[in-house]
């Protein structure tokens, strides 16, 4: 049985490239198709750009007749999440707000994939703005997870998640504030990577909140999301908060083997607190990694109540403000009938922003507000700060920190909407890498029992990618791969 | 009615003169079409990030330096929010929480005294768009994007200014920093200096009284009037019994009268937070200090030592300061020491301004030097050359590189003062007027003065008139 092109993993169909046995617009027109006839299940997509698609795979199958030389990700396509700009092609942020917004120019990831000449499919669904564990509070509809379509994604960037896993595309890049990289992942049964803040450039990012915001890949493979960090990561120049290394070599150097790596666990966190598959199969990853020569040890987290409660608040906070702009002045949505600028800029955001988005808007301006801002917003980012240097002197001792992504598997679309608090509280076990800047992974480690899977999640410390990429390469290749979904 | 004390407090804001602008690249110009100096990041389009102009930065410690502030070597960026069409990211990025420089102060020479009012703090923000209004629908407004980003400085003051007068003065003084520094070109016409106004009132003895702000005022006449209508509105208020409550007002300086604008209660809350797109602004305390040396004794520094060490008045103390160049010329007259500063002050009143005056000239064009200008004045002050003699030799010395000597020889200035040569001019005047001899003698005083002047005129102007009036009084005595 030939294997059809969509299951190739990325590193695959660039050497299948390479050798010359696969041409770009095949790989192309092949995940393409495979969108043609699964996207309508799943709604990972919110556009694709088929011309655009084809052209560039023209133009790198040109290259490679030219015999010039090729990237290690040339010719893989590649899947955007909403959030981030792409020259020419639409970037709603899954919001009525931006439904017809066209970015004038390309965020520093994007030119970075453009020099590599990999293959942008199309634009990812998300939550609104990245708002959301779900990807349910999108204007363009809720992402359905592949593994049971009456069943969330995860969020924010389901639609990343949801489209890897269903091999819509070999690779996307998502973006991660909260747990919005990790969190789809695991729901999807992908591997996501939440860098190093400052890791990645931000620039061409649509900010939701500035200080915690990163882009990262997810992939269905580790190899692929090496290779694909590699790609985006390093200095950039319009980034003030970017890091100062040029890049990083975690594909060339991936390795297996975790030999005497300490793992840290906070049991208290979740021991019994969680949704019982869930900790049974994190349980057992725990057991399995320990045979493979891991050091599993027991930590403490005292700061880490503070987690959740201080990040909402952040978050929300930066969010009000870099979600400001959105006024209807020069771009986006406006509303049709008002009588001055203040009826204007009141009914524009009214009907341009979904409930969740005003709602933390509300939120953050509240936090920030003369009277509150010490009360709310300082004290969180004191919370923050100590949250930091607790883990910092933890990882002192230790190597990585486990837990698992989420606290339960993907639950039923519609089932959480009402309840935002419960809807946060999907967040509780990923919010605390983006608090600290520190790097986070999430693979699968196991399914439930309806066969959903669920995500074991690594943290390591500052720009220790290559830790964390090796300790999930060596459980992968240990389990012999991870599963996909039946479409 | 009561006597009031007046509370001024000045913020000026003032555009950078840099290349660029300061969170982009495009460039920092003035009265280009609308909306095409602009990028994604000066339009605020989503995902675009902010990156510090250095030059910037350095212009503001610059300025910290010269209005002796404290620098703070690391410095913050914060968020202000407001919603405003001219405002494309509907936040400003300002400092609140921690600005560049604070705890300076500025002297000035100001009515006869010298005052210093104290600098709270200089911080850095941007600038904002343009509204265009159209003049044939009220529904339409444009905006123009070009100013977005324009880097600004905005010196505030402690309400140190005690009248619209002195509020001018120290505005003055301000703009002659920021154009002697050269980081910012004050066009006030143009925007790039602007001010906004507190005034209060109190009783003497007692605490400063609730201030009321006016918004943007961009002429140093604006500043003096809006200041002085607002004195007048709150001490009519006061002496009718009323409260003076915190408010903003705008000046309309064309009807001459201010109008409320929002009230305390109504204020916008600014919800400022640390800019999380841009660490924390370092210098280093040698770049700091480099920067301290980088620029000479500021202009109103010089001019309070004019009049309070060299006792200049405060006219031709001006005068000399308002070019760096000229004054320089004179601080080294004075360091050379042959004459007193006054005489050096004179001798640039009386000659050198009128030189200038009349051919249209600055110092530097001039060929002056300190050896010749030194030479020239000891030949005067030897009595071999005459005051006209002086104003003669001074132009050749202003416009050629000739010696002193040389000069008074090539134009036959030497004075004259062989006293058988005067002796024999006095005898010939005499003896030619003898009518006006007879007029001084019967007491007609003023005849003396014809009898000088036909002496200066048969000695082609240069006998030496001190002698000479002493060789013809004693001519007179005699007969």
């Amino acid at each position: 049985m030939i294997m059809e092109i969509y299951n190739y993993y990325a590193y695959e169909l660039n050497s299948l490239f390479k050798r010359g046995e696969l041409c770009a617009s095949e790989i192309t027109k092949a995940f393409l198709d495979r969108i043609d006839t699964v996207d309508s299940k799943l709604n990972s997509f919110i556009s694709v750009y088929k011309d655009h698609a084809l052209a560039s795979a023209l133009r790198i199958d040109e290259k490679r007749s030219k015999a010039q030389p090729l990237s290690d990700l040339a010719a893989v396509p590649i899947g955007i999440k909403d959030n981030i700009a792409v020259k020419g092609m639409k970037m709603t942020c899954g919001s009525r707000m931006l439904e017809n917004y066209i970015s004038p120019y390309n965020a520093s990831v994007i030119e970075k994939l453009n020099s590599a000449d990999s293959v942008l499919i199309g634009k990812l669904n998300m939550d609104e703005f990245a708002m959301g564990s779900s990807s349910e509070t999108s204007f363009f509809g809720a992402v359905r997870n592949p593994y049971d379509t009456n069943r969330v994604a995860g969020g924010s960037s389901g639609g990343c998640a949801a489209g890897v896993s269903a091999c819509e595309v070999p690779v996307a890049i998502g973006s991660d504030t909260g747990g919005s990289i990790r969190l789809p992942a695991s729901f999807c049964g992908a591997v996501g990577l939440k860098p190093t803040y400052s890791a990645v450039s931000r620039y061409g990012l649509t900010a939701f909140s500035s200080s915690l915001d990163q882009i990262g890949p997810v992939c269905r493979c580790v190899k692929d999301t090496a290779l694909t960090y590699d790609y985006i990561s390093g200095h950039d120049d319009r980034d003030s908060t970017s890091c100062s290394f040029k890049g990083t070599n975690c594909f060339a150097d991936l390795r297996c083997g975790i030999k005497g790596t300490v793992v840290g666990v906070p049991y208290e966190l979740f021991s019994g607190r969680i949704h019982p598959f869930v900790e049974e199969k994190f349980c057992s990853f725990l057991t399995a990694i320990e045979k493979l020569g891991a050091k599993i040890t027991r930590i403490k987290l005292n700061t880490s109540p503070f987690a959740l409660p201080a990040y909402y608040v952040i978050s929300s906070a930066e969010a009000s403000s870099n979600l400001s702009r959105f006024d209807g002045v020069r771009y986006g949505f406006r509303a049709d009938d008002y009588t001055d600028i203040n009826d204007m800029y009141i009914k524009t955001r009214t009907q341009g922003f979904g409930e969740e988005v005003k709602r933390r808007i509300m939120l953050g301006t509240f936090v920030l507000s003369s009277g509150y801002y010490d009360q709310y917003y300082i004290k969180a980012v004191n919370a923050a700060r100590q949250i930091k240097s607790e883990l910092k002197s933890i990882m002192e001792k230790i190597d990585v920190i486990a837990l698992p992504t989420a606290p339960q598997t993907a639950f039923k679309i519609g089932q959480k909407l009402d309840d935002p608090v419960e809807m946060y509280q999907n967040d509780v076990y990923t919010v605390i890498a983006n608090l600290t800047g520190l790097p986070a992974i999430s693979f699968p480690c196991g399914k439930d029992e309806n066969g959903l899977p669920i995500g074991a999640q690594l943290i390591a410390g500052a720009f220790n990618e290559q830790l964390l990429l090796d300790m999930a390469y060596t459980y992968e290749t240990d389990v012999g791969g991870f599963a996909k979904p039946e479409l | 009615m009561h006597e009031y004390l007046t509370a001024i407090g000045l913020e000026t804001h003032a555009e950078l003169s840099t290349d660029t602008k300061i969170f982009c690249n495009c460039k920092n110009r003035f009265g280009e079409s609308p909306n095409t100096n602009v990028c994604p990041v000066c339009m605020g389009l989503p995902g675009a990030l902010p990156t510090v102009n250095r030059t910037a930065v350095e212009y503001a410690v610059v300025m910290g330096h010269a209005l002796n502030c404290k620098i703070n070597l690391v410095s913050r960026f914060d968020r202000k929010n407001y919603l405003y069409p001219d405002l494309p990211k509907s936040y400003q990025i300002s400092q609140s929480y921690v600005p560049i420089c604070v705890d300076g102060w500025v002297d000035f020479w100001y009515n006869g005294e010298v005052r210093r009012v104290r600098i709270e703090r200089i911080h850095i923000e941007e600038d904002a768009g343009k509204l265009i209004h159209n003049e044939n629908s009220e529904e339409i407004t444009f905006v123009d994007l070009n100013r977005c980003g324009v880097p600004l400085i905005e010196i505030v003051t402690k309400p140190d200014i005690r009248s619209p007068g002195e509020a001018a003065a120290y505005l003055k003084t301000i703009r002659s920093i920021l154009t002697y520094l050269d980081i910012c070109d004050c066009k006030m016409q143009e925007g790039s200096l602007r001010s906004d106004v507190n005034v209060s009132l109190n009783l003497p003895g007692e605490p400063l009284g609730v201030r009321c702000e006016m918004k943007n005022i961009n002429s140093f006449s604006a500043v003096t009037r809006a200041a002085e209508y607002e004195i007048d509105r709150q001490r009519q208020i006061l002496d009718s019994g009323g409260k003076i409550h915190q408010q903003t007002r705008r000046w309309d300086d064309l009807k001459r009268c201010s109008f409320l604008m929002r009230t305390k209660e109504n204020a916008d809350d600014y919800r400022y937070f640390p800019e999380p797109d841009i660490p924390p602004v370092e210098i280093s305390i040698q770049r700091s200090e480099e920067l301290k040396k980088s620029f000479g004794e500021l202009a109103n520094v010089k001019l309070i030592r004019y009049i309070t060490k060299y006792r200049l008045n405060e006219k031709d103390a001006q005068y000399i300061c308002s070019d760096p160049e000229l004054a320089s010329f004179f601080d080294r007259c004075v360091q050379s020491a042959r004459f007193s500063p006054l005489d050096y002050s004179r001798r640039i009143m009386s000659e050198l301004a009128k030189y200038l005056n009349d051919t249209n000239k600055s110092f530097e064009d001039t060929k002056l030097d300190v050896k010749r200008f030194n030479e020239l004045m000891e030949e005067m002050d030897k009595g071999s050359i005459s005051n006209s003699a002086f104003k003669k030799a001074f132009i050749a010395l202003a416009e050629t590189d000739l010696d002193v000597k040389k000069i008074i020889n090539d134009l036959g200035l030497l004075q004259l003062a062989d006293e058988n040569e005067l002796e024999r001019i006095a005898e010939r005047v005499l003896k030619e007027n003898p009518k006006s001899g007879d007029d001084y003698k019967r007491g007609k005083t003023n005849a003396l003065g014809y009898l000088m002047g036909q002496c200066m005129k048969i000695s082609n102007g240069k006998a030496n008139p001190v002698r000479m009036k002493e060789i013809l009084l004693s001519h007179l005595a005699k007969k």
